[in-house]
């Protein structure tokens, strides 16, 4: 994936941390919007953002613990109480509820918008020490990946005009 | 409409959410030459301000943007 360096190309850098359905998005957006607008894009993937990385994907998002999630329903603003995310295939049917929304609102799907990362050269490193510790297998993983550490992060996040955490 | 500006590609992303006509409408204007017009429609509100943006950010020319019957409209020309 090393692009030959322009020189006066802006750059930005995010760290994705969370592999939730919802988390899973912001990193994404920005990193492929980025790439559109000619900026050259590292994402460092760690801890449970390091499973987006995975070839097959099956993202989940909880009601548990995010007293602020709200979904539509019928006109109105529902809710989601919060205590019924500890039932039993809970959280399966607010990941499909969810994916159902993504789909009718025209909103890429995080598959597209990784693929479409890829595409414009956005730079993914996979974090070594994250692999070892939830002993991930790497052929698991998307092709084109590079690994790396927080030396390898840092030497990109030093050269970047953004730097994001997420 | 589009006046006397001839578009040389159209791009439909009417359905299409945040970031979608964005990397569409960079995918095109990629294999487009230097001077060429694209017209494209989204359904999205938000692209109003976001190819207003695209267009400074990367140096493409927004030559119009209109709404259409609902529809937002745009016509960018391709600066390489």
């Amino acid at each position: 994936m090393a692009e030959v360096d322009l020189g006066n190309a802006k750059k930005m850098t995010i760290i994705c941390t969370k592999g939730t359905l919802d988390w899973a998005y912001p990193p994404f957006i920005l990193a492929t919007t980025a790439a559109a607008m000619d900026v050259e894009v590292t994402m460092f993937f760690t801890f449970y953002g390091l499973g987006l990385l995975d070839k097959k994907l099956n993202l989940s998002v909880t009601t548990l613990g995010n007293s602020s999630m709200r979904m539509p329903m019928g006109g109105m603003q529902m809710a989601m109480p919060n205590m019924i995310g500890m039932l039993p295939g809970v959280t399966a049917g607010t990941s499909v509820m969810m994916k159902n929304l993504i789909k009718k609102k025209g909103v890429a799907s995080i598959e597209d918008l990784r693929e479409a990362a890829v595409l414009s050269d956005v730079r993914m490193i996979g974090c070594q020490m994250t692999i070892d510790l939830f002993e991930k297998k790497t052929e698991d993983m998307i092709e084109g990946i590079e690994l790396g550490g927080a030396a390898t992060w840092l030497e990109s996040a030093l050269q970047s005009d953004i730097n994001l955490y997420m | 409409m589009s006046d006397s500006i001839t578009p040389d590609e159209i791009l439909d992303t009417k359905g299409l959410n945040c970031p979608l006509p964005i990397l569409k409408a960079k995918k095109a204007l990629k294999g487009m030459e230097n001077g060429k017009v694209l017209e494209l429609a989204s359904s999205d509100p938000g692209a109003v301000k976001d190819f207003e943006a695209f267009c400074r950010a990367t140096g493409n020319t927004l030559l119009k943007s209109w709404i259409d019957d609902g529809v937002y409209m745009f016509l960018i020309e391709r600066v390489v």
